[in-house]
């Protein structure tokens, strides 16, 4: 029998891509481990992972990270209200009135990618030094990509579910609910999560800046006071939580597209 | 006006229809005085080449087409505009795939605000009748396509249409699923007594299921022939093997032979113009 004629048996789950994954971190941290100890690389720049890894427990029991967490996820949770209630809305407008698509498509589109965390001066001066200010720049972030998904999920409604709904005899509100919206709202999702992406990539970036709130705050204030090892682990622990957000995010993405 | 005696008892009349559409080519005609009668329980098919206009008859029939010449009427009511009593099957797959089979089925009936139960129990009823039993709560998306097609017929069904239209509903099937959903739709239009108006360009499909057959002309669409299929009822797919059967497709494909090699020349003419122009 040659390869080709094997039958590929799969029994349960298999692990191997992740363990590979986890291998690779592993070899990853040892061998930056390793070139420390030896002296390649100085501990004032980057501290041992070692060092880093024994530093997350006073940041639980010191620094209260906990705390500085549901405060900085609060923060992406009114910026991911406002930016759905809001993305969505104005997407559906722009698709809705061509003229005001056709006319602000395109700076929307360039929003995306301007690095509108410079811009948090401005809202300093308009919210002050609080977390308004920090709210309104993860929800200025993630506006764009919400926009443009809303409204490309929309336009992308195939035209044969558009028929159905008129042989129906549906009304414009009707054929929104009933068939545009859920038709969209996969491509939809895709855009919030991106959004919700930026959002807490910006919240924890002005959290730094402004020196206020949650996880950027403490981040911030680590590295004031030179704690390397504790501002490595704080900032290991931001990179977990977005890897974890970004995962939960996947799953109810999966969860709208029932079957493929 | 071609002679066509059934049209005034017709619960579906299509009088003198044009349609013009603007090309960048220039102007053409679709659709050329076209006039027909359905008769209430009848099962009437338009067949012709590709190109001849079938599917702009379909849409201005349901009334998803504006802007054309003639008046299509439902038991004597002239309409503009989708009508409730028409209910039309599309070509192209059509289901909603973010509702399940029952959902989807039950959608006409959401929209007339039957309560949840009752709707449920008649969308189960329509999923009976099209043979998906044991569906009731999956996806599209896990079905055939032959499975979705019938729960497109279905919602369709469940809206309890005067009139079904469909458009090459089986043309994206195989020949075999082709032949049993047409089996299907067979029986479920001699249970329901339901009139029928089938456009296709497949002459077995149209000769197992009709009682009449119009065939069009190529661009621009005219009715060239009516054919009345008197072969009995009820049918199925068995009845494509008979004699009678054959001579009707060798009747049909004679008056429809000219019109496809003049589709075909179109096709090459247009597609050396392009060529030229590139």
């Amino acid at each position: 029998m040659t390869t080709a004629d094997t039958p590929i048996v799969t029994s349960g789950r298999d692990y191997s891509a992740p363990l590979v994954g986890f291998g690779t971190l592993v070899a990853f941290l040892l061998t930056i481990e390793a070139v420390i100890r030896i002296g390649w690389l100085n501990r004032f720049i980057v501290p041992p992972p070692s060092e880093i890894i024994a530093s997350f427990g006073r940041l639980f029991t010191e620094e209260h990270i906990l705390y500085r967490f549901f405060f900085t996820a609060g923060e992406c949770f009114i910026a991911g209200v406002m930016v759905t209630i809001c993305g969505i809305a104005i997407g559906v407008l722009m698709q809705r009135y061509s003229l005001l698509q056709r006319a602000c498509e395109t700076w929307v589109a360039a929003f995306a990618s301007a690095p509108l965390v410079l811009t948090y001066p401005l809202f300093m001066v308009i919210f002050g030094r609080n977390a308004w200010t920090i709210i309104m720049m993860g929800f200025l972030s993630a506006l764009p990509p919400v926009i443009l998904k809303t409204i490309e999920g929309i336009s992308g409604t195939r035209k044969v579910l558009v028929n159905v709904g008129r042989s129906f005899k549906l009304t414009a509100t009707q054929q929104f609910w009933k068939i545009l919206f859920p038709a969209a709202l996969p491509t939809i999702f895709v855009g919030i999560r991106l959004g919700l992406i930026f959002a807490l990539i910006n919240v924890v970036g002005t959290e730094f800046l402004i020196n206020f709130g949650g996880l950027g705050q403490l981040i911030n204030d680590l590295a004031e006071r030179y704690d390397l090892a504790g501002t490595y682990a704080a900032i290991c622990f931001v990179i977990l939580v977005s890897v974890l957000f970004f995962m939960g995010l996947e799953k109810v993405e999966r969860w709208l597209r029932p079957v493929a | 006006m071609p002679p066509d005696a059934v049209r005034n008892d017709a619960i579906l009349v299509a009088d003198d229809i044009v349609v013009r559409f603007q090309t960048p080519e220039g102007p053409i005609t679709a659709v050329d005085n076209v006039s027909f009668g359905v008769k209430p329980g009848e099962f009437l098919s338009v067949i012709g080449p590709s190109g001849c206009g079938k599917s702009t008859l379909f849409n201005v029939i349901g009334g998803l087409l504006n802007g054309y010449d003639g008046i299509v009427s439902v038991a004597g009511e002239t309409i503009s505009g989708p009508h409730k009593s028409i209910g039309m099957v599309f070509q192209e797959e059509s289901t909603f795939p973010w509702r399940t089979v029952t959902d989807n089925v039950a959608f006409p009936l959401e929209l007339i605000g039957m309560p949840k139960a009752k709707r449920v129990e008649r969308a189960r009823h329509f999923i009976s009748l099209v043979g998906l039993d044991g569906f009731e709560n999956r996806y599209p998306g896990e079905l055939s396509g032959g499975m979705r097609q019938r729960v497109s017929l279905a919602r369709t069904l469940a809206s309890e249409p005067k009139i079904l239209l469909m458009d090459e509903p089986f043309a994206a099937l195989d020949e075999q699923t082709r032949l049993l959903l047409g089996d299907k739709v067979l029986q479920i239009q001699q249970e329901l007594k339901q009139t029928t108006l089938l456009i296709t360009h497949n002459i077995t499909e149209a000769v197992q299921m009709s009682d009449r057959i119009l065939v069009m002309t190529y661009r621009p669409g005219k009715v060239k022939r009516i054919v009345e299929i008197k072969l009995p009822r009820p049918r199925t797919s068995e009845i494509v093997g008979s004699e009678a059967f054959g001579r009707y497709v060798a009747q049909i494909w004679n008056d429809l032979r000219e019109e496809a090699n003049r589709g075909m020349r179109d096709a090459e003419k247009h597609a050396l113009r392009q060529e030229q122009a590139l």
